[in-house]
C-alpha cells in the first residue's frame, strides 16, 4: 500500500517502523469496526484480529510483493490491510456497499482484491490451503516467480484439507508458505483440547517440509522466519510451514464473552500486547520518537475516517446484481 | 464405395472414451493454460483409470498432465486456485461418488468465487468424472449425482450422450470461463459413434433436438438419449412421432428449447438415469407446468431409476435402472 512503501528517493524507513505503521493501521481499523458494531452503525459478521496485527504486518513486510498471492480467512482483515488493499474498498465491502471490492456481494468473510494479491478469502475453515496449492501450481507451471501465502488458524490444522495440501505442495515443491496464525483457540476449543501435536509446525515433518514455530508477536523473530520461507519458495525449494504463535484478545466472534478462556493466560497475553510493545520498542531503540509516532497515528486515524465516510456514503448494490457474476455471461431475467 | 472410402468411413468412428481424449488433446494444443490433474492421469500411472488421458503426458509433459495423490479436496481445490490465477485446469475425479470429498471446493468456492468477488475473479476449471449403473459397481461407484451440482448456481453441469457430443461438449467446457462438471458415463466409454470435425465445439447451455417429432417430447440426457432415439424409430413405424430433446447441459438449463418443444407436442416424458426424487426431472416438470399448464394434453411423466441405492446383484441392478419399456408405456399413455 502506498503509505507503507517508501517512495523512490525518500529515505527507506526501518523495517520495524514500517511494520508498526501497518500494525497501527490494522489496530485503528479494528477499533473503529468494533466501535461501529457496538453503536449499531455497522452490522456484519466480524472476527476481530485484535492481537494479531503485528504478525500480519511483519508477514507483509518480509518481502511479499503485491504480485504475490494471499489466501486468508474470515479472520482476515489484518492480512488484507497488510497486503495493501485500498481501505476504501475494503471497508465499503464490509459495509455491503456497491463500492466495495466485491460490490458488497462477498462481505467480510469473502474479500477479494486481485490487484493487491488478495485472491481468496474463505469462511470455510481450512479450505484456503488447497486453493493456495492451486495458485502456486499456476506459478510453478508459468514460472512467474510469484509466491503464495496462505493464512489459517490453529484449528484449521486439524482438517483434512491441511494435510492433503501440505502433502501435495511438498510433492510438487510449490512456491507456497503455509502461515498458521496459532492464536491458541479454535472458536471455544483451547489448543490442547483439539490438537494432538505439541506444535503445529511439527506436522510439517510428516510432509517432508520445514516447519518452524515462532513468536508471531515478536516482529524480529517472525520476520526472519517469514523471510527464510519466502527465500526458499522463490528459490524453487518448495513450501514451508510457519507456525506464528499469537493470541486473540476479542474472542472468536464480536461479542464473544470468552468465558472459556484461561484468565491468567489472557492477562499475560494482554500484558505483552504486541501493538503497544512494538511502539515502545521503536522509542526505546530511537527509531521513532513520541512526536513522530503520534503524527503517524493521527495520519492513520484520518485515513481510516476517510474510508469509513466513503463506505457509509456509498449506495447498496441494486437487485440486478443478483443476475450478475453468477456466470461470466449474464443470466437472463 | 471404394475400399478407400470404406476405410475412411470406418476411421471416422470413435469411441466415447477416445472422443474425450481428443477433446483434451485439442484443448491442450489450442491453449497452453490448459493442464490436467487427477489420480493416475499421467502415462507413468497408466493414463487414467479409464485411459482418457492416455498419451497426453507423453505429448505435453508432466508439468501439464499431473498425477496426484488420492486427495480429492486438494485436487479440486488446486483446480480452483489455478483457475483463479487464470489457468484452465481440468481435474479428473475418477468416479462421481468421490466428488463428494471435493464438494466443499466445488460448492463453496468454484461455484461462488465469481459472484462473491463481484466479478473480480473467475474459476474456469473443468471437473471430469465418470459414473453410471450397469457395470455391477454397486452403491458407491455408480451414482448419477448431477442434480446435486445443478442445484448450485454458478456451476455448469454437462452430461454428454454420444462420442461426438462428448467431444464437442468437453472441449467447450475446458475453454469455458466458468466452472464445469462433465459427467462421462462408464457404460458409454466403449460405445462408438461418428467422429466430429476437429475443433468442433458444442455450445454449453443449449439443448439439442436430437430427433424432430410432433406428437410427444421426450426430454432426456446422457445414456438414455441413444436408447430413446431407437425407441422413437420403432414408434414412428406405428405413426407415433416422437421429438427427442437432449438437454446436453443440465445447468444452466435450456428452458426455452424444452418449452418450445412441449408447446408444440403438448406432451412431455422426462427420462434420466439418476433417481427420480428431487431430481432433474422434477425441475424440468415444474418448469413445464408453470409455463404450459393449460396447454398440456396429458400430465408430464417421469421415467427414472428407482429411489434406491444402486444395488450390486445384476438382476436387481437391471430392475433398478430406468426401463426403456417404461418410456414406451409412458409415451403410449400420454398419447392415449
Ligand atoms: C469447515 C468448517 N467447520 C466449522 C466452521 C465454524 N468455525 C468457524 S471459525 C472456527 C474456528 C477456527 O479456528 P482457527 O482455525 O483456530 O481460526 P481462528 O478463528 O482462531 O482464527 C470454526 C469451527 C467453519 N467455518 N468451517
Ligand atoms: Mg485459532
Amino acid at each position: 500500500m502506498p503509505e507503507t512503501t517508501p517512495s523512490a528517493g525518500a529515505p527507506a524507513e526501518h523495517p520495524l517502523v514500517r511494520i508498526y505503521r501497518t500494525a497501527a493501521l490494522i489496530h485503528r481499523v479494528d477499533e473503529r469496526m468494533r466501535g461501529m458494531l457496538t453503536s449499531g452503525e455497522l452490522a456484519a459478521a466480524y472476527y476481530s484480529p485484535r492481537g494479531q496485527e503485528v504478525l500480519a504486518a511483519t508477514l507483509a513486510h518480509s518481502g511479499v510483493t503485491s504480485d504475490d498471492y494471499l489466501v486468508t480467512t474470515y479472520r482476515g482483515i489484518h492480512d488484507q490491510i497488510a497486503k495493501g488493499m485500498p481501505l476504501d474498498e475494503l471497508i465499503a465491502e464490509i459495509f455491503g456497499k456497491a463500492t466495495g471490492s466485491c460490490k458488497g456481494k462477498g462481505g467480510p468473510m469473502h474479500v477479494t482484491h486481485p490487484d493487491s494479491g488478495v485472491m481468496v478469502t474463505t469462511g470455510i475453515v481450512g479450505s484456503g490451503m488447497p486453493i493456495a496449492v492451486g495458485l502456486a501450481t499456476s506459478s510453478s507451471i508459468r514460472k512467474d516467480g510469484r509466491v503464495t501465502v496462505v493464512c489459517f488458524g490453529d484449528g484449521a490444522s486439524n482438517i483434512g484439507a491441511f494435510h492433503e495440501s501440505l502433502n501435495l505442495a511438498s510433492l510438487w515443491k510449490l512456491p507456497v508458505i503455509f502461515v498458521c496464525q496459532n492464536n491458541l483457540y479454535a472458536e471455544s476449543t483451547a489448543y490442547a483440547n483439539g490438537t494432538t501435536a505439541e506444535h503445529i509446525a511439527d506436522r510439517a515433518a510428516g510432509y517432508g517440509m520445514p516447519g518452524v514455530t515462532v513468536n508471531g508477536n515478536d516482529p524480529e523473530a517472525a520476520l526472519d522466519a517469514f523471510t527464510e520461507a519466502l527465500d526458499r519458495a522463490r528459490a524453487g525449494e518448495g513450501p514451508t510451514l510457519v507456525e506464528a504463535v499469537t493470541y486473540r484478545f476479542m474472542g472468536h466472534y464480536f461479542g464473544d464473552p470468552g468465558t472459556y478462556m484461561d484468565r491468567a493466560q489472557y492477562e499475560a497475553a494482554l500484558a505483552a500486547d504486541p501493538v503497544p510493545a512494538l511502539r515502545a520498542l521503536l522509542r526505546e531503540r530511537g527509531l521513532a520518537d513520541e512526536e513522530q509516532l503520534s503524527a503517524m497515528e493521527q495520519e492513520i486515524a484520518g485515513q481510516v475516517e476517510h474510508a469509513i465516510a466513503f463506505a457509509s456514503d456509498s449506495p447498496y448494490p441494486g437487485a440486478d446484481e443478483l443476475r450478475l457474476d453468477i456466470y461470466r455471461e449474464q443470466v437472463p431475467a | 464405395m471404394t475400399d478407400r472410402t470404406v476405410r475412411k468411413e470406418r476411421a471416422r468412428k470413435i469411441t466415447f472414451q477416445q472422443a474425450c481424449t481428443i477433446a483434451l488433446d485439442e484443448a491442450m494444443a489450442a491453449d497452453d493454460t490448459v493442464f490436467l490433474l487427477g489420480e493416475d492421469v499421467a502415462d507413468r500411472e497408466g493414463g487414467g483409470t479409464f485411459k482418457v488421458t492416455s498419451g497426453l503426458s507423453t505429448k505435453y509433459g508432466t508439468d501439464r498432465v499431473r498425477s496426484t495423490p488420492i486427495s480429492e479436496q486438494a485436487i479440486v481445490g488446486t483446480a480452483v486456485g489455478a483457475a483463479v490465477a487464470g489457468m484452465r485446469p481440468v481435474a479428473e475425479i475418477m468416479l462421481m461418488n468421490f466428488i463428494t470429498l471435493g464438494l466443499d471446493q466445488l460448492v463453496n468456492h468454484a461455484a461462488k468465487l465469481r459472484f462473491m468477488s463481484g466479478g473480480r475473479t473467475g474459476v474456469p476449471l473443468t471437473v471430469r468424472t465418470a459414473t453410471g449403473a450397469g457395470g455391477g459397481t454397486g452403491g458407491q461407484h455408480s451414482d448419477m449425482l448431477e442434480a446435486w451440482l445443478a442445484h448450485v448456481p454458478g456451476l455448469k453441469v454437462v452430461v454428454p450422450s454420444s462420442p461426438a457430443e462428448a467431444k464437442g461438449l468437453l472441449l467447450s467446457s475446458v475453454l469455458d470461463d466458468d466452472p464445469c462438471v462433465v459427467v462421462e458415463h462408464t457404460q458409454l466409454y466403449w460405445t462408438k459413434g461418428e467422429a466430429p470435425e476437429p475443433g468442433l465445439r458444442i455450445p454449453l447451455g443449449k439443448a439439442n433436438i436430437a430427433r424432430q417429432g410432433s406428437d410427444v417430447s421426450v426430454i432426456t440426457y446422457g445414456r438414455p438419449v441413444g436408447q430413446v432415439l431407437e425407441l422413437a424409430e420403432k414408434l414412428a413405424g406405428e405413426g407415433i412421432d416422437v421429438e427427442v430433446v437432449d438437454l446436453r447441459t443440465i445447468s444452466p438449463l435450456d428452458e426455452r428449447t424444452v418449452l418450445e418443444s412441449v408447446a408444440k407436442t403438448r406432451r412431455a416424458v422426462i427420462v434420466h438415469e439418476a433417481v427420480g426424487q428431487f431430481g432433474v426431472g422434477a425441475e424440468v416438470s415444474a418448469r413445464i407446468s408453470e409455463e404450459l399448464h393449460g396447454q398440456l394434453a396429458a400430465p408430464v411423466v417421469r421415467v427414472t431409476s428407482a429411489n434406491a441405492p444402486v444395488p450390486f446383484s445384476k438382476p436387481l441392478e437391471d430392475k433398478y435402472l430406468y426401463q426403456i419399456s417404461d418410456v414406451e408405456s409412458a409415451i403410449r399413455k400420454s398419447m392415449a
